[in-house]
């Protein structure tokens, strides 16, 4: 049958214990080596790989057009550019929010993300409404949820009016993390 | 010639050991194993064309964001067998996902997780996941905008998880949002991770089928004792054991034979999934589905009550995980026939029923809005002026055609309103309206009182047909022919 490592690495009788503790010692350094050569690689590979954790998104506003592109009450979407994309991101550093313009210097941005699960929003300008593709989640014209399964209401991004320009805080997909 | 050839080959099998290397071949094995023995090596048939077929298309896939598009795009319509390539691609993952569920299915109905192979069957579960997670990043680099948009999803399913949630969506994105991080990781994971995983635990499972043997065929009334069992083996062995090689592979040579026929006919004939628009998030008009395999989840995630979602969206993977993975550590001993163990039929016959149920849901979607659903025709609506008609334009501009059926034109998400007259009084739409109701927003504040009359004029028109017995019922009993 099978013989187990500790069996076949175990000293012959004729040894002695100086040679057994000779034995003993290679071993343990063998290991502790092999230890130190996965850390030498290990370290840096799993610090690369999960960069993205720490990774600090630069606190960037988004230009989204001039006040007089929009009109007052109307909801539209609006492709942004993430301006923190890496340089081959291409058209996925594109993104797109709703927003509307409620008097002459105020705006509301939504995320264009629904709730439950990430999938993309949509107005319907008839009936006043988000309406989700995925799971029917449906949203009020304020952002609150007016039915189906999303656990809260759209996230909304800061906007400000600035020279003439409305611009957005950074945008980020909004993560649900209750259960 | 051949002398030479017979020289040449003495050599290289002296010096390379080619024989003793392929000696596990001709194992002996019980020479029941037979036709329902033949899944395992089709699963594996059906990876090697994974391979072989991922690493031809790696030649023209560029694995970045913003090209990943075009080059499937030249792939399929540009490059000579590209469009066949992705097919066997597509349909070597179908065939993959079938054949390892049907070898699981077999291996559990014939009781083979039992012991001494408990760690068989653990390994083949480990490689059920491995193959639906090389199913999942795989559909997404089909770098379309419905793959970029199932990124966001698996992110927003990550999110869930207790404690570790936000930073594994943000693993999986790549960082905040889609973009030049997102395709290149789940390159790497579909490319090198998965597959170099997949490598180490198919060699395991093999060496566990050579270490344990291939389990033969269960008799009823003749139970596994773990204090018996390698002996009894032992011995069926000797006395009626074949080599697998020739006497029991040729079976499994014949159906992965079949299998690769079947899936270069779906390839060729079929070809690969159409893609999508390209991955453009700030294109809004997107309806991310999963391929066909994990669209039975995908299911019963919209179908389960809201309040207990996200505790089954984690909680059901890993339950259903830990009991698959753990089932031969309490049950590794007793009877391995499937007409002893009703539980186990019960439970695999639920299992296929309940995922082949909620595919076909998935298939169908009931619970999304119908965004393209179109004004209802005059025919439809009855009326061409007056409060009817006008109902019928509120009904869809107004967002109730993408939820509601009327005569089979609209969407599922809610009821079917085509008789909805029958059913609810004049007071009662009003109520449903205004505040709406389970899955129904409240129209309270966006519909003027003339438009929800409007509405419900509408709505009341929606009757059946009254049919010519009941049009003659109710002559006799109108008032006038009481009079007479």
């Amino acid at each position: 049958m099978d013989t187990s490592l500790t069996e076949s690495s175990s000293a012959p009788p004729t040894e002695t214990p100086e040679e057994i503790s000779r034995r003993r010692f290679f071993e343990k350094l063998s290991i502790a080596l092999i230890g130190l050569c996965s850390a030498i690689v290990g370290v840096p590979l799993v610090g690369f790989i999960v960069a993205p954790f720490f990774r600090k998104v630069p606190e960037k506003w988004i230009t989204l057009g001039k006040v007089d592109d929009f009109q007052i009450g109307k909801t539209v979407s609006v492709p942004v550019v993430d301006p923190s994309s890496l340089p081959w991101a291409g058209i996925t550093a594109k993104s797109a929010i709703w927003l509307r313009r409620k008097n002459d210097t105020s705006f509301i941005a939504f995320s264009a993300n629904c709730t439950h699960l990430g999938c993309p929003v949509r107005w319907l300008e008839g009936a006043e409404l988000f309406m989700c593709p995925c799971h029917g989640g449906v949203y009020y014209s304020d952002g609150s949820v007016a039915a189906g399964p999303p656990p809260r209401p759209l996230v909304r991004y800061q906007v400000r009016v600035e020279n003439g320009e409305v611009k957005m805080s950074p945008i980020v997909v909004p993560i649900t993390t209750e259960l | 010639m051949k002398r030479l050839f017979k020289t040449v080959w003495v050599w290289l099998d002296d010096r390379i050991g080619i024989s003793v290397l392929l000696s596990p071949m001709k194992h002996i094995a019980p020479q029941d194993a037979k036709w329902w023995y033949v899944f395992g090596s089709a699963t594996l048939v059906a990876f090697i064309v994974q391979v072989a077929s991922g690493v031809a298309l790696a030649f023209s896939y560029i694995s970045s964001s913003s090209q990943a598009y075009e080059t499937l795009l030249f792939i399929t319509n540009n490059a000579p067998f590209g469009r066949f390539l992705r097919g066997l691609h597509y349909f070597g993952a179908s065939a993959m996902v079938l054949m390892i569920g049907a070898h699981m299915a077999q291996t559990f109905l014939f009781g083979c997780y039992k012991f001494p192979r408990e760690m068989t069957w653990t390994t083949g579960i480990c490689l059920l996941g491995f193959t639906l997670a090389m199913g999942f990043t795989g559909q997404l680099l089909r770098w379309d905008s419905t793959a970029a948009w199932s990124v966001v999803v698996a992110a927003e399913q990550a999110g869930r998880i207790p404690i570790i949630g936000e930073w594994v969506a943000r693993f999986i994105l790549g960082g905040d949002t889609i973009g030049g991080a997102t395709l290149s990781r789940f390159f790497a994971i579909h490319v090198f991770v998965l597959p170099g995983i997949m490598f180490a635990f198919i060699g395991l499972h093999l060496w566990l089928v050579l270490r344990h043997g291939i389990s033969e065929p269960p008799v009823a009334g003749k139970p596994v004792n773990p204090a018996t069992y390698r002996a009894e083996y032992e011995e069926l062995l000797k006395k009626s054991g074949k080599p697998f090689w020739p006497e029991l592979a040729w079976r499994d040579v014949t159906v992965c034979t079949l299998l690769i026929i079947a899936i270069a006919l779906a390839a060729f004939i079929v070809g690969p999934p159409v893609l999508d628009k390209p991955p453009d998030p700030s294109i809004l008009a997107a309806d991310p589905r999963p391929d066909w395999y994990l669209l039975w989840y995908f299911a019963l995630l919209s179908l389960i009550p809201d309040r207990i979602e996200g505790y089954v969206m984690i909680g059901f993977p890993v339950l259903i995980g830990l009991f698959l993975l753990f089932v031969p550590i309490w049950n590794h001993k007793g009877e391995r026939a499937a007409s002893r163990r009703p539980w186990a039929i019960a439970m695999a016959s639920l299992s296929v029923i309940m995922i082949g149920a909620l595919w076909w849901e998935g298939q169908q979607s009931p619970w999304s809005p119908n965004f393209a659903a179109q004004p209802l025709s005059e025919k439809v609506v009855g009326a061409t002026s007056g409060p009817v008609f006008t109902g019928a334009q509120l009904f869809h501009a107004k967002g109730c055609l993408n939820c509601h059926l009327i005569q089979g034109f609209g969407g599922r998400r809610g009821p079917n309103l085509t008789y909805i007259a029958d059913e609810l009084t004049r007071d009662n739409m009003i109520i449903r309206i205004v505040n709406g109701g389970t899955n129904m927003p409240a129209y309270g504040s966006s519909l003027k009182p003339q438009e929800v009359d409007a509405l419900v004029a509408f709505l009341q028109s929606r009757k059946r047909p009254i049919r010519p017995q009941d049009q003659s019922t109710q002559a006799e009993l109108s008032p006038t022919s009481v009079r007479k």
